[in-house]
């Protein structure tokens, strides 16, 4: 497939911070491509750097093989994370206004009904919920029929269904041949929409690939959890990692079995255990030495 | 309740006091207009009277005649009589001599402050060794209504507060909370988005201002010399440059304190050298040079001399040329410096 985005050695030093570190990917056509990281990996800031909203300190970013210019802000369409809208337009009248900044166009009831904004069309923007005002936002990255979709944490603050619904619809674009780079903290979205990832921390790639591939390169065992408040007894003896933030302690292990027997004498119960494949959190963790959940 | 009160109020007060920037201009305003009042009004009390002087010179002379010692009155040099005649004729001169021989001056009858002036004036003479008589001619004319001297001015204020905040305020608000980044991500020009928003900002207040006028005008029968079309060309090149100088000041502010604070020194000296509530005419020389800096000041100049002198196109040309170079200025800054995210 051919490669429609390629960001080649991004660097953006703010004072005190280097937020991105010589950052370079490539994403090909009709595929998801996901950055990442925890907050203030730079995740972000390479997007925007990419969309042309900062401009970097050196770089380069090619649209189509060419330098990202009028054609790319024609063909891109951009979710932003943190955006207002005019207030006192209605939801109608605002996917009206950014449809006729744009030369392409797609075709606004289809785009209206992708995103099931039909019932919704006359309120005022003020008065949408998250998830609706979500919708329109990504609504409003599609009114140009893009080539390209940025969706920079679409699914922050959003309820579990909410954000099951917001999956639907990504995929669905994306189904359509619609390029998406999608940036996130979620390792759930990440792995389920992304055919590929990046993995940021501190500014830089510290992973990259598919991501079955990436946790199939690093392990070959699974996971086994436990609340804290079990164990009873002292777990020297066996290899484990404590997770504060959630009060579980975790055990990768490829011998199940034999792990089980060994927790039998320091745990007060095991009705509370979860076993489970390693996932893009551990990945994470095991690359970092910290959390993707701050 | 108390502790409640307090937490906000403390709260709040960490607030403005780490916003640097605001912070500065709530101090350096007040400053500002302190120096600045005291730059306008430092020449003590203004006088009673005020006689116009025709002669060539650009400065009146008081040894050259008794009558210039009076006290308590203001003598203005003139050296076009039309000028000075049309002024004692609406009341705006108490009365217009010329010393020089053929020695005359010009009086309106209807005007309490020329009775009393002249009888000085007469007076002063008598006591000139070798006098002559002085000629006297009477000017008819109804005096300029102060209303029909302000309308104009306050018409103006009204205006120059629309677009400096309606248009400075609400680009800050939208940088500030990101509606511009989302413009930015799209085809859309810096110039595009400072055009549209003259084009709103320059209908609304057009709008506005015709209905103020046309209400007041009605009410209370307001003096209108001059042609409409002037006086909308005026106004509409007015407003552009206004609209202008508030995307200047909006262009890569962020806080809305800070951008109050700068509208407000743009403003207040405006409202305070224009021409607004008062005539400049009289103050020093670096006052009303100072005034000229300001669009408020070339508007309000070129709507008096339509509705109260009659002036037609080509007396406002002036006027008008350097209106359409400020406004032409003011958008070229405002394109090239416009930020449209946050630093």
């Amino acid at each position: 497939m051919p490669t429609v985005l390629e960001a080649r050695e991004l660097v953006k030093q703010y004072p005190g911070v280097l937020a991105v570190d010589h950052v370079s990917f490539s994403v090909e056509e009709g595929t998801c491509f996901g950055l990442l990281g925890p907050n203030g990996a730079g995740k972000t800031t390479t997007v925007e750097i990419i969309e042309g909203i900062i401009p970097p300190d050196s770089g380069q970013i090619l649209y189509c093989g060419e330098p990202t210019g009028r054609r790319f802000r024609e063909e891109a369409g951009i979710q932003f994370q943190n955006t207002a809208l005019q207030d006192f337009l209605t939801v109608r009248e605002t996917i009206q206004l950014f449809q006729s900044l744009y030369d392409r166009k797609a075709d606004i009831r289809r785009v209206i009904e992708e995103c099931s904004l039909g019932d919704l069309l006359d309120r005022d923007n003020r008065k949408l919920s998250g998830g609706q005002r979500q919708r329109l936002l990504l609504a409003v990255a599609l009114v140009n029929r893009p080539r390209l979709v940025f969706l920079d944490e679409p699914t922050t603050g959003l309820d579990p269904q909410a954000r099951r619904n917001f999956w639907d619809l990504v995929k669905r674009i994306r189904a359509e041949g619609t390029t998406l780079v999608l940036t996130t903290h979620y390792m759930d979205e990440a792995h389920v929409l992304c055919d590929e990832i990046a993995i940021m921390d501190a500014g830089r790639i510290i992973a990259q690939g598919r991501p079955d591939a990436l946790l199939q390169h690093q392990y070959r065992n699974v996971v086994i959890e436990l609340p804290v408040d079990d164990i009873s007894g002292d777990l020297s003896g066996i290899e484990h990692r404590v997770l504060d933030n959630r009060g579980v302690i975790e055990i990768a292990t490829n011998d199940v079995n034999t792990t089980l027997k060994s927790l039998a004498t320091h745990v007060t119960g095991l009705n509370r255990m979860k076993i489970r494949q390693p996932n893009l959190e551990d990945l994470f963790l095991d690359l970092t030495g910290h959390s993707l959940r701050t | 309740m108390l502790r409640r009160i307090y937490a906000i109020f403390h709260a709040r007060n960490l607030e403005f006091v780490r916003d640097r920037s605001s912070l500065s201009w709530n101090i350096v305003l007040p400053v500002a207009l302190m120096f600045g009042l005291s730059f306008i009004f430092g020449g003590g009390t203004p006088p009673e009277y005020t006689v116009g002087v025709l002669q060539s010179g650009d400065t009146v002379d008081p040894g050259s005649h008794p009558f210039l010692r009076t006290r308590h009155v203001q003598f203005v040099p003139f050296t076009d009589l039309d000028e000075g005649v049309t002024k004692v004729a609406r009341h705006q001169l108490d009365l217009l001599v010329r010393l020089q021989p053929p020695a005359r001056y010009w009086v309106n009858p209807e005007s309490p402050r020329g009775y009393f002036i002249e009888s000085a004036l007469l007076r002063s003479s008598l006591q000139t060794q070798g006098s002559r008589q002085i000629e006297k001619a009477q000017i008819s004319g109804t005096a300029v209504r102060y209303i029909d001297w302000v309308l104009p001015g306050i018409l103006g204020m009204n205006m120059m507060f629309s677009c400096l905040f309606g248009v400075g305020y609400v680009v800050v608000r939208y940088r500030k909370n990101g509606f511009l980044k989302r413009l930015r991500a799209t085809p859309l020009r810096s110039f595009e988005f400072v055009a549209a928003q003259v084009a709103s900002r320059l209908t609304l207040i057009i709008a506005i201002t015709a209905f103020v006028y046309t209400g007041t005008s009605w009410f209370l029968d307001t003096r209108m010399e001059g042609n409409y079309g002037t006086l909308v060309l005026i106004t509409v090149l007015g407003a552009i440059s206004l609209i202008s100088l508030g995307l200047v000041v909006a262009a890569r502010v962020t806080s809305e304190e800070l951008a109050g604070g700068l509208l407000n020194l743009v403003t207040w000296p405006m409202m305070m050298l224009s021409g607004v509530w008062f005539s400049l005419e009289g103050t020093g020389e670096w006052v009303q040079r100072s005034a000229e800096v300001f669009p408020l000041t070339h508007i309000l100049e070129a709507a008096r001399a339509v509705m109260i002198d009659g002036a037609v196109l080509g007396d406002v040309l002036p006027q008008i040329g350097i209106l359409v170079a400020m406004s032409m200025l003011f958008l070229t800054v405002a394109a090239l410096i416009f930020r449209w995210r946050p630093r």
